[in-house]
């Protein structure tokens, strides 16, 4: 707890606290109420501790918990380095420089993210498995191709980190494009190169942004079950799913997710200290002029981003579109529509909600500088890292709880469990951290000295919110209630579990047919989960250009 | 604006406490079942023709309808829980969520090994999880049983699916009550030694390797089969009944029991009774390529084609009993 007191004063909050003495007040107190709501379900796995699995634990540590571990650090490690290059580059390249296409290439190297993990996976294992098209024409080719195993790390690695990637790429764009001309061109006059001005200005200046979508796709990447197990890659979320599905052990595999999120809540904490008292105030950026590289250069920019798209996007497309063509179109029937419409009606829901969660978070941490409020959002943003069906278990197991009370109360108790809110909760728990990103980017660029002059000048409150926080806080919200929607629509297994009666989604029915083995039968739902989510993944985009 | 706020919020509240607790004015019945929407709803369709009764479901695995099951106790509103393996059915009975039912019909229509003793559950199609192999580089001859797969002969050619599949660890959980613990390690030791390749992820995919030349054997469910061979008839795989000379094809079942606080119990059992009759058995097995469990019922003319077998005839629940053993038995084996 010292530390988060340290960490709370030596941020950029330092000049509000002077403002306004730190205290309990009345919207502190409901921020913690709300954080406390949010980590409810995750506190329900904290009491698995009671009960006593150290025979599953002994089990676990005699066979597989080794390779298991060294599995996910390899994946955490591997798909951190790749979208790492792969966002940092396409968002450097797509901000400061022109090349044929890079018009298009803004939002389209965007487009992965409408792309669930557990499709590529599938579609990937498909195309480039011994038995796929890629290797029996290889084989065709060559004789003395004898053909390979695509069920390998660095399949899973590449495929996640193609699917991922987006997430450093936005934010990082964004970061790029607002540090403007100005910045570089001033650490060009004291003589660094362009390169070295990238490494030494511009790279450590959008650190915030580049953590901040590097953490999501590493939560995204150790609370992923379905694409992992397409591929049989067992992680550490294999040992949860094994304890729950193979043991009938629910406890154990509470233990086991809970230890997850505190490895989870220890790697941010490492790298917000490693933030330390840095600080991240920049200048209003002057619109920034992209440099024109020499032909060839362009060319070879072009086939970088060009070739990013294709494997990412347009090929597994296509295939979709081949599958649907050929036998996916015969589960097409006016029902259909329904599974659209409730996906879309729950993505709006619950972005709706998450986001307002997570503003009203945002802006009390903000602005009442307490430690306990600070506290209170870290961990309620933590629910991202955890595999959504235990997640969901949680919500499960704390509403079933709370029916029982009620039922004991008033004699009516299926009030909670199977219906849409305990859905709603399901996501913006799991969410509240993609929402509160983006947000938290915002909040921190009202500077202090803007609110300042405002007050100085003599404006009232209610001015200051319309003025200042209004028209700072607006793109934040917006990236945020499009992410987290397209983030819904994909979510498979809290859909699974806790939605009401008749709620099929499209994930649900990918789910149907990925289970099943027929993997052509879920290319319609998931061509349509992607073709839906096109539009918000267009008009995110739309926002940063 | 805050009292519009106020008053929006407290009339949805209200409206929702209002839908939640209204009580359902027509006949139905409600099933959690791990058959999937597109092999269950077309039976059900039917049984609301005939008889009017609404039949509302929602799917998804296994474990997680059980242990939504559990959390919800006598609140549940589940009559009905189908589930596509033995052990589910046992592991729901050990936890207490089915009551048994006494009915002349499910006693004549389900045969004996294949529904419990006390009457928890019933099966409600059987499945078959037998050998398929190459018919361009296996001789059928060559072929006996599961167990001979561990046999140095099959080294490099055997393709499996993972083990954290239940239809894997029912068949295991079957070795070890046949041979005996220490036996049964041994066979999954000798057949992670003839591996071709990884394990895979679902059975489709495990036949298309057999079929592109990767491996030569493998073992799956008859139904994922009769399947890839309607989609892609000139793929040169077969069946093989395997264990025919010994304990017979290892079979699991997709089954049915009455939830222990089934709100609407008479219409649930007398659902369950009319599933195990003639025309939905054959629905259902027609759906997915499976056997009916009614022996007066027929499959279709493609599972006819297979050729008649003999079923080990161990009760299926020895795969709940033993589920557990098996799966830690394979994590000592090094079966993924």
């Amino acid at each position: 707890m010292h530390l988060f007191v340290e960490s709370g004063l030596s941020s950029l909050a330092l000049t509000l606290a002077r403002l306004r003495p730190s205290r309990l007040d009345s919207l502190t107190v409901v921020a913690l109420l709300l954080a406390a709501a949010v980590l409810l379900p995750i506190a329900v796995l904290g009491l698995s501790w009671l009960g006593d699995e150290s025979e599953v634990w002994r089990h676990l540590a005699d066979t597989v918990l080794a390779s298991l571990l060294g599995n996910t650090l390899l994946l955490l490690v591997g798909v951190g380095a790749g979208v790492l290059v792969l966002g940092v580059s396409l968002a450097w390249l797509t901000a400061t420089t022109e090349f044929p296409g890079r018009k298009f290439f803004d939002w389209a190297l965007l487009l992965p993210l409408a792309v669930p993990a557990y499709v590529l996976a599938f579609v990937a294992l498909d195309l480039l498995d011994y038995a796929g098209p890629v290797q029996t024409a290889l084989r065709g080719w060559l004789p003395a191709f004898r053909g390979v195993s695509a069920r390998q790390p660095v399949v899973v690695i590449i495929t996640l980190s193609l699917v991922f990637y987006p997430y450093v790429y936005m934010l990082a764009r964004v970061a790029f494009l607002a540090q403007g001309r100005a910045l570089m061109e001033q650490a060009r006059i004291l003589g660094l190169s362009p390169l070295a001005a990238f490494w030494r200005v511009a790279l450590p200046m959008a650190r915030p942004a580049i953590a901040a979508g590097l953490a999501l796709a590493l939560m995204e990447t150790l609370a992923d079950f379905g694409a992992v197990s397409v591929f049989n890659y067992d992680t550490f979320t294999t040992a949860i799913y094994k304890s729950w599905y193979g043991f009938y052990n629910l406890n154990a595999a509470a233990q086991l997710a809970s230890l997850l999120l505190l490895f989870v809540l220890v790697s941010l904490f490492v790298e917000r200290a490693g933030r330390g008292r840095a600080r991240y105030e920049q200048q209003t950026a002057r619109r920034l002029k992209r440099v024109v590289p020499g032909p060839l250069k362009r060319w070879l920019l072009f086939s970088y981003a060009a070739a990013v798209f294709l494997i990412a996007f347009a090929i597994p497309l296509g295939r979709l579109l081949f599958w649907v063509i050929h036998t996916g179109a015969r589960d097409f029937d006016p029902r259909y529509w329904g599974l659209v419409s409730h996906t879309l009606l729950l993505g709006a829901g619950a972005a709706l909600v998450t986001v307002l969660v997570a503003i009203f978070l945002g802006y009390v941490k903000r602005t009442r500088n307490h430690w306990l409020t600070s506290a209170a959002v870290r961990g309620a943003t933590i629910g991202y890292a955890m595999p959504g069906s235990v997640l969901a278990v949680g919500i499960m197991l704390s509403f079933a709880a709370i029916d029982r009370w009620l039922d004991a109360q008033l004699g009516n108790g299926s009030i909670m469990v199977g219906g849409l809110f305990a859905l709603v909760l399901a996501y913006a728990v799991r969410f509240l951290a993609v929402a509160y990103g983006p947000l938290e980017a915002a909040f921190e660029r009202i500077r202090p000295r803007l609110l300042e002059a405002a007050r100085t000048l003599g404006a009232t409150p209610a001015e200051i919110v319309r003025r200042v926080w209004l028209p700072l806080l607006t793109p934040g919200v917006l990236s945020a209630l499009l992410l987290v929607l397209i983030d819904v629509m994909k979510e498979m297994p809290a859909t699974l579990l806790l939605r009401p009666f008749g709620w099929d989604t499209l994930a649900v029915r990918i789910f149907e047919m990925t289970s099943e083995g027929e993997w052509s039968r879920a290319a319609l739902p998931a061509l349509t989960l992607v073709i839906v989510g096109l539009l918000p993944v267009y008009l995110l985009m739309k926002r940063t250009r | 604006m805050r009292f519009v706020i106020r008053t929006v919020a407290i009339s949805l509240l209200a409206g929702w406490l209002a839908a939640c607790s209204e009580a359902p004015k027509e006949p139905e019945v409600v099933v959690y079942t791990s058959r999937k929407d597109h092999l269950i709803r077309p039976v059900f369709d039917l049984y609301t023709r005939e008889t009017g009764v609404k039949v509302r479901y929602t799917t998804d695995d296994d474990g997680a309808l059980i242990t939504r099951l559990a959390a919800e106790g006598k609140n549940s509103p589940a009559d009905l829980l189908i589930t596509v393996d033995a052990g589910n059915l046992w592991q729901a009975t050990q936890q207490g969520l089915f009551q048994p039912v006494e009915s002349e019909v499910l006693s004549t229509n389900v045969p004996a090994n294949l529904r419990d003793t006390d009457n928890h559950w019933f099966g409600q199609t059987v499945r078959a999880r037998t050998l398929v192999y190459s018919a361009e580089r296996v001789k059928p001859e060559d072929l006996s049983s599961y167990e001979a797969l561990a046999e140095p002969q099959w080294q490099g050619r055997l393709c499996l699916r993972t083990s954290k599949k239940v239809y894997n660890q029912s068949l295991v959980a079957t070795l070890i009550e046949r041979h005996g613990e220490e036996q049964a390690e041994q066979v999954v030791r000798g057949w992670v030694a003839n591996l071709a390749t990884d394990v895979f992820s679902n059975d489709t995919a495990l036949m298309e390797a057999i079929a592109a030349g990767q491996c030569d054997v493998g073992i799956v469910n008859t139904y994922y089969f009769g399947r890839l061979i309607s989609d892609k008839p000139t793929l040169p795989l077969a069946l093989f009944w395997a264990n025919q000379d010994s304990s017979g094809v290892h079979v699991n079942i997709s089954g049915i029991g009455l939830t222990a606080h089934a709100p609407h119990r008479d219409e649930a059992i007398r659902l369950m009774e009319w599933m195990s009759s003639e025309v939905p058995q054959h629905m259902l097995a027609e759906q997915n390529l499976e056997y009916p469990v009614n022996p007066q019922v027929e499959p279709t003319e493609l599972v006819k084609g297979w050729g008649e077998f003999r079923a080990d005839d161990l009760n299926v629940s020895i795969a709940g009993a033993r589920q557990v053993q098996a799966v830690k038995l394979m994590d000592r084996a090094g079966y993924r």
